[in-house]
């Protein structure tokens, strides 16, 4: 119906800078799946389930960063209405989400062999991630209900806000509450990994992070180009809304 | 005095641009009759005036305040009937209007002539909103507006659903308001009656004035 | 501003007194959910005894998802949201009267439910106090961001769905809160209630805050 204001139409959300990081990420999940199958030991206790860090750390990192950046993005938007910041904490917590079931799926599976549960309701990390994670899916839900812009804007930015500021409340509860965690303590601050489990850790960490950045990139594009679309350009638009008085219009009233 | 100022406003809802730039000026006392086809931006012209609408640019000034900026002090000096009645249905015809004189902050004695002034019988006092017909409803509604004594009334569709009575009734509140000082903006498609009741016709179209008579 | 929030709350336990929903729906819907967890655990009082806690707040949860949705269409079915604003009414003063309205129907509620757990699940209370306290600080924050939500949601689709989604888990602490004090008090569980109830004052004050600074600008822009 509208038209973008300029004439080049863009065809894809790559640029040079993508498509480098693109690279970098398939070479480093390359890396990451040798090493964690082959190169890195068995461990004495975990043996091969301990090859599941690799994905279930770096997620748990990523899951965490993303909500960040989400609130961040969301106290942006309420503070200088920006809209590049409201697409940012978007496209943050849609990653993010993704990121979050992944951490629960790994450390379920990871926790069958290794605590002989799938699931364990003292455990405080595990309580408070799935919690984020249902406060991240009404985010979604608020995002996707649709309406003014700036409406749904403010709206999802005041949960994420809400949800930010409960999590830690969440966490303490839950400690309280059972006052006990069967939750591995920091795997890199213990000092007991290998040195190559260690190293293909953090290499797991950089790889997600780069592959998070990656697909930001795209996501905060195709968003902005999204908008772009809907809004089309204000001048034509109001010159449509104008050559009305000059036609019969039988819309609803405004 | 300007009572509305506006100059090249532009408002969106949504996305879609309701008001095109628009440019009016009332003073103190006109019967201001905005007539054009539904959706040419009437009612969101309304809401600017109201402080109760963002504007994307241009300038908005009501009782010489901004209606961005300013927006308290404006919406404390109109009085808005809108499409709804804002009346709560499990609340009594005195209850709703002892609400919102008090939300207000007027006096809350000016409810019984405000009820009296738009033939709201004493009978229907205590019934609670729900059981009143469409009329009734909008009736209470534009009590409401009355005790809030504005200097700037904001009327959308007023005749709408009200009997032959109903409506001699409102051109009466509309001419005693505007002789007492008061501004009188009102959107309406009932051109017969608004036609001779308005000092001024004001046609707009496609979010724009297009056409601006005064009597 | 106090006499706003006097004046808000005042009108919903007024149009509440008038139309009863909370009193002949909600009520009645509680005490169901309370039979309904009997039947569900086969009235088995050693499980039932030692849930107990557990389900009266589970129940109050539910509970508050209506009085929330309540509150909230109050104000939406004929614009009477748009109407405050122009009255010039605080928006503070809307939030905390409307979340006042909500916590003493909560309130009321509890009262009802803390006989149907002593008569249905034989519930023996050790502490009275421990009781009262609960209720009344878990009821605040359960209150605070109920209201907070519930106008959070006002102006979007299918509201009755995103609502529990958004508020449950925001909730999630004080369920855990309030169920471990009521195991104290009920002596079912040894634990020091009074500590929960220190963490639900915080929950509470922090959702406070929250409603207070964020109500204005849902109010404005939704």
């Amino acid at each position: 119906m509208t038209t973008p204001a300029s004439s080049e139409v863009p065809v894809h959300t790559g640029s040079t800078t993508t498509r480098l990081l693109g690279i970098a990420v398939l070479v480093g999940l390359v890396a990451l799946i040798l090493l964690g199958f082959f190169g890195a030991p068995k461990d004495d206790e975990q043996a091969d389930a301990v090859r599941l860090i690799f994905v279930h750390v770096p997620s748990a990192f990523l899951t965490y960063a993303a909500f960040s950046v989400t609130a961040v993005g969301s106290v942006m938007w309420l503070w200088k209405r920006s809209v590049w910041w409201d697409l940012v904490a978007h496209g943050s917590a849609e990653i993010g989400v993704v990121f979050c079931s992944l951490t629960l799926f790994t450390g379920s599976v990871w926790g069958r062999p290794t605590w002989n549960t799938y699931w364990d309701w003292g455990d405080v990390r595990l309580v408070t991630t799935l919690i984020l994670l249902l406060l991240m899916v009404g985010y979604l839900a608020v995002r996707s209900m649709g309406g003014d812009d700036s409406a749904v804007a403010t709206r999802s930015a005041i949960v994420a806000l809400i949800a930010a500021v409960n999590l830690p409340i969440v966490n303490r509860s839950v400690e309280w509450w059972f006052d006990r965690t069967l939750h591995q303590k920091s795997s890199l601050t213990d000092g007991n990994l290998e040195d190559l489990t260690l190293f293909t850790l953090l290499l797991g960490v950089v790889v997600w992070s780069l592959f998070y950045v990656w697909v930001m990139i795209h996501r905060f594009r195709v968003g902005w180009l999204e908008r772009e679309l809907r809004f089309g350009d204000l001048d034509l638009a109001l010159a449509q809304r104008r050559a009305e008085a000059h036609t019969i219009n039988d819309g609803g009233d405004r | 005095m300007s009572i509305i100022a506006l100059d090249g406003v532009v408002a969106l809802l949504g996305r879609f641009p309701a008001l095109a730039g628009v440019d009016l000026d009332v003073g103190a006392g006109e019967i201001v009759l905005l007539q054009g086809p539904n959706g040419a931006g009437k009612s969101t012209l309304l809401r600017v005036c109201a402080g109760l609408q963002r504007i994307e640019s241009g300038r908005a000034l009501v009782l010489e305040h901004d209606v961005v900026s300013h927006r308290a002090a404006v919406r404390r000096s109109v009085g808005l009937l809108g499409h709804d009645t804002a009346l709560y249905d499990d609340l009594s015809v005195e209850e709703n209007l002892r609400f919102w004189a008090r939300a207000s902050r007027v006096d809350v004695d000016a409810v019984d002539g405000a009820l009296d002034r738009l033939g709201v019988a004493d009978r229907l006092r205590d019934v609670p909103v729900r059981h009143l017909s469409a009329g009734q409803r909008r009736r209470t509604a534009l009590a409401a507006v009355v005790v809030r004594r504005p200097r700037l009334w904001l009327l959308d569709e007023p005749h709408a659903g009200l009997d032959q009575q109903g409506r001699d009734l409102i051109d009466g509140l509309v001419r005693q308001a505007a002789t007492a000082g008061a501004t009188v903006l009102l959107a309406s498609h009932e051109l017969d009656r608004t036609m001779g009741l308005a000092s001024r016709h004001v046609t707009v179209a496609g979010g724009t004035i297009t056409e601006d008579r005064t009597i | 501003m106090w006499r706003d929030v006097v004046l808000v709350a005042g009108k919903d336990l007024r149009i509440e007194w008038r139309s009863r929903v909370t009193f002949s729906q909600v009520v009645p819907f509680a005490g169901l959910v309370l039979v309904l967890f009997g039947f569900a655990l086969d009235a088995n009082r050693p499980v039932l005894e030692r849930a107990t806690s557990g389900l009266f707040w589970i129940t109050i949860m539910f509970v508050t998802t209506l009085a929330v949705q309540r509150s909230t269409s109050i104000e939406t079915t004929d614009g009477a949201r748009r109407a405050l604003l122009l009255a010039g009414v605080e928006p503070v003063a809307v939030f905390a009267g409307k979340a006042a309205a909500v916590a003493v129907q909560l309130l009321a509620v509890e009262l009802v439910l803390v006989g149907g757990i002593v008569v249905l699940y034989g519930a023996e209370i050790d502490s009275f106090l421990l009781v009262v306290a609960t209720c009344l600080v878990a009821t605040v924050g359960i209150a605070a961001a109920g209201t907070l939500l519930g106008a959070l949601v006002a102006g979007v689709r299918a509201r009755e769905t995103v609502l529990p989604i958004l508020l449950l888990p925001v909730l999630a602490p004080v369920l855990i809160g309030a169920t471990r004090a009521f195991d104290d008090a009920l002596g079912s569980v040894a634990v020091d209630g009074w500590a929960w109830i220190g963490m639900l004052a915080g929950f509470g004050l922090i959702n406070l805050v929250l409603g207070a600074l964020s109500y204005g600008v849902l109010l404005e822009e939704t």
